[in-house]
């Protein structure tokens, strides 16, 4: 196969397969923050704080999968 | 045919320097906070009213997020992180406008628009994330003088010199995880919405629309809280 096939479905593949486990991390997060949330309704402003961190380096992963992609595709 | 590219194009020269047309619009979201800092400022009165009292509301929001955030350092950083806050909020929502990315010339072979969202070229993201970083070690040596480079290079103590490379190395990855988060966001989000714009003009954008206004306030605070809580940790060592 040439190289323009294998950008296509490498492309594809990359973030496909990258994000996979930040959605799974992101999932896991939310949960976890929601379930304190409801345990300690006192403290929901300071959870979502925290929740919305670490949701953040969560999908960075996820982010650095796409612009992998995108520089297979396009570079 | 769609025109996506990585990298902001050039349009002009200065000199010897290049002006791309992300530098063009970063020049245009800097005369639109600079217009409403001054329109904001101009007679400061203790009963404000229009322009002061709405900037009052966003800068008393900010300060109270923060202080929450922070603690008690809030004061000293308050200005650098606000300002990031603002300027990122205002270039990913520049990116958005009609116009920025459709407008532009033919060069021989491509597509060249004139304006471009400020954070979705990699150079000002990586030059945000510098600047936030440095600003780590500086509020670092600011309040805790030189005690602060103990951090990073401690020779009396094996395994805390080898916490003290990792930390160098961790503070080096925090410039990449800043800059590749903020470019990846707004740059994917150009692609998503010229995709969609392509595929269905009229009525399929519009929540992706949404979705990048939402996204785009998402990731400037991310950044702004991401380094005031880097600095609180900084600033932890030895008190």
């Amino acid at each position: 196969m040439d190289l323009d096939t294998w950008r296509l479905i490498m492309s594809g593949a990359t973030i496909a397969i990258g994000g996979i486990f930040p959605a799974i991390a992101i999932g896991k997060i939310t949960a976890k923050a929601v379930e304190a949330i409801g345990r300690n309704p006192e403290s929901a402003s300071d959870v979502r704080t925290s929740m919305i961190l670490g949701v953040a380096f969560a999908e960075a992963i996820a982010i650095y999968g796409l612009v992998t992609a995108l520089i297979i595709k396009f570079v | 045919m769609l025109h996506i590219s990585l990298a902001a194009e050039t349009i002009a020269h200065i000199g010897p320097l290049p002006v791309t047309n992300s530098l063009l619009m970063t020049w245009g979201v800097m005369v639109i906070l600079l217009v409403l800092a001054i329109a904001s400022t101009a007679k400061l009165s203790l009963i404000p009213n229009n322009v002061q009292s709405i900037v009052e509301i966003v800068l008393e929001g900010l300060y109270s997020f923060f202080s929450t955030v922070v603690g008690r350092h809030v004061k000293m950083i308050f200005p650098l992180v606000a300002s990031l806050f603002l300027f990122i909020i205002v270039s990913n929502w520049s990116g958005l406008l009609p116009g920025v990315g459709t407008i532009g010339f033919t060069e021989p072979t491509a597509f060249v628009p004139l304006l471009r969202g400020p954070t979705a070229d990699l150079n000002m993201t990586i030059a945000l994330a510098v600047i936030a970083v440095i600003a780590m070690q500086y509020f670092g040596f600011k309040t805790l003088g030189l005690k602060y480079s103990h951090r990073f290079i401690n020779i009396k103590n094996p395994i805390l010199g080898f916490v003290g490379f990792l930390e160098i190395l961790s503070d080096l990855s925090k410039v990449i995880s800043f800059a590749f988060r903020l470019f990846g966001n707004i740059f994917a989000g150009e692609v998503l919405l010229a995709v969609m714009a392509f595929l269905m003009p009229f009525i399929a954008p519009m929540p992706f629309l949404m979705l990048e206004l939402f996204i785009g306030f998402i990731q400037a605070l991310v950044f702004s809280t991401l380094t005031s809580v880097f600095i609180n940790v900084s600033l932890a060592h030895d008190e």
